[in-house]
């Protein structure tokens, strides 16, 4: 096959060409795309980029992580929070190996972002040399494009086609190798945004006949129930989204990463599906008789056995990825296309309807799960501190405008399901691919996109360890970034799944932890560790009114359980509430 | 259980290098064997074919094509059940020259798309094409020889139904 790359794209015209070398091309096109800040670690086969941001380091912003992992979960959090295209760097070999993880993530998130990547010189390439790795052939699986530039005179197409695939149509990761050579090689340098790709389309067109059909079912079912995802962020459909939810009356529930496109006050906003969501909406699926999918996949952990997962309901799924229909759960309407022109042509076609003594089942299931569980993780009588009061208090004292990073376990989990959101973009974690570590460096990313936000990372004392050397970028960038570690001395998600299933087996869960604000405090960061009841409101409160980053430690309850629970591969609504 | 059948699929790309990469991590990801694939040039300038041969069930090669399709360097992908194509294969067969004028081996020749394209003082080689069955059965017949090379070529396919890849390409360009 040829070597060079020959994807027709069309591009706009404004060229004015300047002699430059491959590395500071690079930097002029970040600019073009309106990159202010990336997130990065230096090496070798990388200098002659970073010897460029050290020049245009007034026009762009490098983030120095603490390990290239920290660096991709930071570009992640920037991306989720902002909507815009996170962008971090790192030299070859090691620094683009430790890239992985954050990328598979972002792949099955679809989160927007471009890495960069350092390689040895081209006529290296394939013999082993010094810090030579296939990232291309490592990375190919888990990316949404990648590509290796050898010539600096490809530079500027291929960043262009970088920035638009990683956030156009159904985003995801991009990876650039760039070879030592190609950084140091000058050519004549211009730039033209990329509008399109001839072999991808980005956005599937919306089939009005799809979205009429769709309509029909609606208005024709008496047990609608809507289950919204990430797609209607990433879309910014939430209005219209809202607008649907109300004219037809349709309880409506939420994936994980679909969190907070809708306050979690609205009356029709009946919880979070899935393995620890709420009980009403998993009991009920079984029940609906159209179950509207919006802009979300039907992930196992969201679906139970799809064996006996809503067989009794018609489908109806709105996606933006033709890949995903009838991917796992066969749908009996597809509207293809971007959630908020679909919504927004659906919204005319629905009746105005109530549907009330239906959304009176959701409120009576509620009133079970909240008798059985939520009030005891809420307003416990125990004596140990629960995760659940810990949320409660971030709610009442952030008046639920705090933007929660978390990480993944129990802690998680509690979060999604007590946090209250007034508004969208609010709720960070790690949700497909569910990586440890995650929290930490994307609560320095969603800080530092948005530093007027209030953003608070709440992990669990395992994962927290996972990307701890992070702190250290919190204390050289001065990120406000409010840091909660809900203790447990556990793994506490594992050693649950441990008590239930592997007869109170705790193998290797058990954790003998550090001195956690002795270490918050080596990096200079202000720390505080919780172990009463008492003490959490003012603990809380210090967090909050403080203006530089705060670091929180909070001694819960060692062996509390997350309910309900659907056990893996059970039927959503043999959800147990213990 | 939903049966397993031949499925060929037809993948139209970009010519650019590491695409193969991409295709066959969707196969190995589903721990999917593919039997055969060919890489080609394609009747459109500067568009690539890949066919592959899977065997699996007709609910998992949507999924799969749908998913190689997703690939942003794809075009199109298709798949097509064995009623739908006209296929081919093609084999090679290297024998010793002492069988050469062995009589036997001319009769099992007779099989109307074999013929000797190469003859040395000491060996002397077959082409043989057609279907998968026909060139196993010449491969039965001619091992007995003592095969000193054997090579078969992936699966070759022209759909019955058509590809419209050039009026997608002219209504994007
Ligand atoms: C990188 C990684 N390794 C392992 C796991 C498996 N895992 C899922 S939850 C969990 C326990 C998390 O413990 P902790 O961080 O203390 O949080 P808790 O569940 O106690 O809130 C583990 C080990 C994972 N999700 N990610």
């Amino acid at each position: 096959m040829k070597e060079t790359l020959t994807i027709k794209s069309q591009i706009k015209d404004n060229e004015t060409t300047e002699r430059i070398s491959g590395s500071e091309a690079v930097i002029k096109c970040l600019l073009a795309e309106d990159v202010d800040i990336l997130y990065g670690y230096p090496g070798g086969a990388i200098m002659p980029v970073y010897d460029e941001l050290y020049k245009y380091q007034d026009k762009i912003h490098h983030v120095l992580a603490r390990h290239e992992q920290g660096a991709t979960h930071a570009a992640q959090g920037f991306a989720r929070i902002s909507g815009r295209v996170g962008v971090c760097i790192a030299t070859s070999g090691p620094g683009a190996t430790n890239l992985i993880t954050g990328i598979a993530d972002a792949q099955i998130d679809s989160t927007p972002m471009v890495c960069i990547t350092g390689q040895v010189g081209s006529h290296l390439l394939g013999s082993d040399a010094f810090q030579e790795t296939d990232i291309i052939g490592i990375s190919t699986p888990v990316t949404k494009w990648n590509y290796q530039i050898t010539k600096a005179s490809e530079i500027p197409e291929i960043m262009a086609k970088a920035f638009y695939i990683a956030k156009s149509g159904r985003p995801g990761p991009v990876l650039v190798d760039i070879t030592k050579d190609a950084q140091f090689e000058e050519f004549d340098f211009t730039y033209k945004k990329c509008t399109k790709v001839r072999s991808y389309k980005a956005v599937p067109e919306t089939d009005s006949s799809m979205v009429k059909k769709a309509a029909e079912l609606i208005n024709a079912a008496k047990k609608p129930m809507i289950v919204w995802g990430q797609g209607v962020i990433l879309g910014g459909a939430e209005k219209e989204l809202k607008a649907v939810i109300e004219k037809a009356g349709i309880p409506s529930a939420w994936t994980i990463l679909g969190a907070s496109a809708i306050p979690t006050a609205h009356p029709l906003n009946i919880g979070m599906v899935g393995m620890h969501g709420n009980y009403a909406p998993n009991k009920l699926t079984n029940e609906c008789d159209v179950l509207i999918a919006i802009g979300m996949r039907f992930d196992d952990r969201v679906t139970g056995n799809l064996e006996t997962y809503a067989k009794q309901a018609k489908v109806i799924h709105f996606e933006i990825d033709p890949a995903e229909i009838d991917k796992n759960v066969k749908t009996d309407v597809a509207v293809l296309g971007d959630s908020k022109e679909s919504l927004t042509q659906l919204l005319p076609l629905l009746n105005k309807n109530k549907h009330s003594e239906w959304h009176q089942e959701f409120k009576d299931l509620y009133a079970i799960e909240y008798d059985e569980v939520i009030k005891n993780d809420l307003h416990p009588t125990k004596e140990g501190l629960t995760m659940g009061e810990v949320l409660k208090e971030i709610n009442k004292q952030t008046d639920g405008e705090a933007a929660i990073v978390t990480d993944v376990g129990q802690h998680q989990m509690i979060a999604c399901r007590y946090a209250e959101f007034k508004n969208t973009r609010s709720n960070i974690t790690s949700g497909g691919l569910g990586t440890m570590g995650f929290g930490l460096p994307a609560a320095i990313g969603a800080k530092m996109a948005t530093p007027e936000r209030e953003v608070i990372s709440i992990s669990g004392d395992g994962g927290y360890q996972m990307t701890i050397q992070e702190l250290g970028t919190i204390f050289q960038q001065k990120a406000a970034v409010k840091v909660v570690v809900l203790n447990n001395d556990f793994l506490g998600m594992v050693r649950q799944w441990q008590q239930l299933f592997f007869d109170k087996r705790y193998a290797s869960t058990e954790m003998i932890n550090p001195n956690f604000v002795a270490i918050a405090e080596g990096y200079y960061i202000k720390a505080r560790k919780v172990t009463k009841r008492e003490e959490l409101a003012d603990a809380v409160k210090e967090m909050i009114e403080s203006k530089e980053a705060y670091f929180l430690e909070v001694c819960v309850e060692k062996e509390d359980n997350v309910f309900p629970m659907i056990p893996t591969g059970a039927c959503v609504s043999d959800i147990r509430l213990k | 259980m939903e049966e397993k059948q031949n499925f060929t699929v037809s993948v139209y790309t970009e010519n650019n290098v590491g695409i193969l990469n991409r295709l066959s991590a969707i196969f190995l990801k589903r721990h999917i064997n593919i039997e055969s694939m060919t890489v080609s040039k394609s009747e459109i300038e500067d568009v690539h074919r890949f066919t592959f041969v899977v065997i699996v069930t007709k609910t998992l090669i949507r999924k799969v094509v749908g998913q190689l399709e997703k690939q942003i360097e794809v075009i199109r992908a298709f798949y097509h059940t064995e009623d739908e194509i006209i296929y081919h294969e093609t084999a090679l067969f290297k024998i010793s020259s002492k069988h050469l004028y062995d009589e036997t081996i001319q009769n099992k020749m007779k099989f109307r798309r074999a013929h000797i394209i190469s003859i040395t003082e000491n060996y002397f080689v077959i082409e043989a094409s057609g279907l998968k069955e026909d060139i196993d059965n010449m491969y039965e017949k001619l091992k007995p020889y003592g095969l000193l090379q054997f090579v078969r070529s992936g699966r070759i396919a022209i759909t019955r139904p058509k590809m419209a890849i050039s009026e997608l390409l002219l209504e994007i360009n």
